[in-house]
């Protein structure tokens, strides 16, 4: 299986990025990737973490959230509402890591599942933040590495955060 | 200043100069050179690029240097590729997943 190229645009100077991915899978079944706990847990989360959902209700007014724990014991959770659960097509739900100084750094994330030719599923999703430095600080962060390596990326990230205005 | 660096990198052209800036100092006009675009334009694209500071142009008798500044666009290339790292891993993995679910179905 040829591996598929994951494309992310982000303008500078604009409030959201997208994401966009093909799948040699109908959309009904990558959609439910998305929908199924025991599926969503299989993919999310580096393999290195342990990665714990607390709450998953994928419904409109739903709430979610996940808990990712490294060897270390750190942990770094992100949590959101479902704003829309629509099969198999669209996804919209708000999102938001726990990790930063202060709350309400929340992205709206829209999920597309697009059917194409040949049984395959193209994703698009679409994040958009309250502002442009929440957009670039949150990407650039390194966030995810910082849940990857544990405390020390943490602190990194957090300086990274302050040097940024977002603290 | 960062916003500046990724409006500097937007463009088609700019990302072309870099790439080729990348391996090897050039003069504006041996930049010029590689490109279809007049000198006029190349020399605009080399000043936002110097504005930002992914390149310095250093005068030397007759002749303008343009040199990539490594350091800045490290910053820019870690910024993207640290989403995409994320995402890809994260996809590959489903694709495996999805392939999996598939089997079993059939």
């Amino acid at each position: 299986m040829m591996k598929k190229k994951t494309e992310i645009t982000a303008v500078p100077g604009h409030q959201e990025l997208f994401i966009t991915r093909e799948f040699d899978a109908p959309r009904e079944l990558v959609f439910k990737a998305f929908t199924d706990p025991t599926l969503l847990t299989q993919w999310l989360g580096p393999r290195e973490l342990t990665m714990v959902l607390d709450t998953f209700e994928p419904r409109p007014g739903g709430s979610w959230r996940y808990v990712h724990t490294d060897a270390h014991g750190g942990s770094f959770g992100f949590h959101g509402v479902f704003h829309e659960v629509n099969y198999p097509h669209q996804i919209i739900q708000t999102f938001e890591f726990e990790g930063l100084p202060e709350t309400g750094h929340v992205s709206l994330e829209t999920a597309a599942f697009e059917t194409l030719p040949g049984n395959k599923t193209r994703l698009t999703i679409q994040a958009v933040y309250r502002s442009v430095a929440d957009r670039d600080g949150i990407v650039q962060s390194g966030m995810e590495r910082g849940v990857t390596d544990g405390h020390e990326r943490l602190d990194t990230l957090l300086a990274s955060l302050q040097a940024h205005n977002l603290a | 200043m960062k916003r500046d660096i990724f409006q500097a990198i937007a463009d088609p052209n700019r990302r072309a100069i870099l790439d080729l800036l990348a391996t090897q100092t050039l003069t504006l006009n041996g930049v010029a050179a590689h490109f279809d675009i007049s000198r006029p334009a190349v020399s605009k694209h080399v000043k936002i690029l110097a504005d930002c500071g992914l390149v310095t142009v250093r005068q030397q008798g007759r002749e303008r240097y343009c040199e990539i500044q490594v350091e800045q666009l490290t910053e820019v290339v870690e910024w993207v590729d640290q989403c995409r790292q994320t995402w890809e891993a994260r996809f590959d993995r489903l694709d495996a997943l999805l392939q999996e679910l598939q089997e079993k179905e059939t």
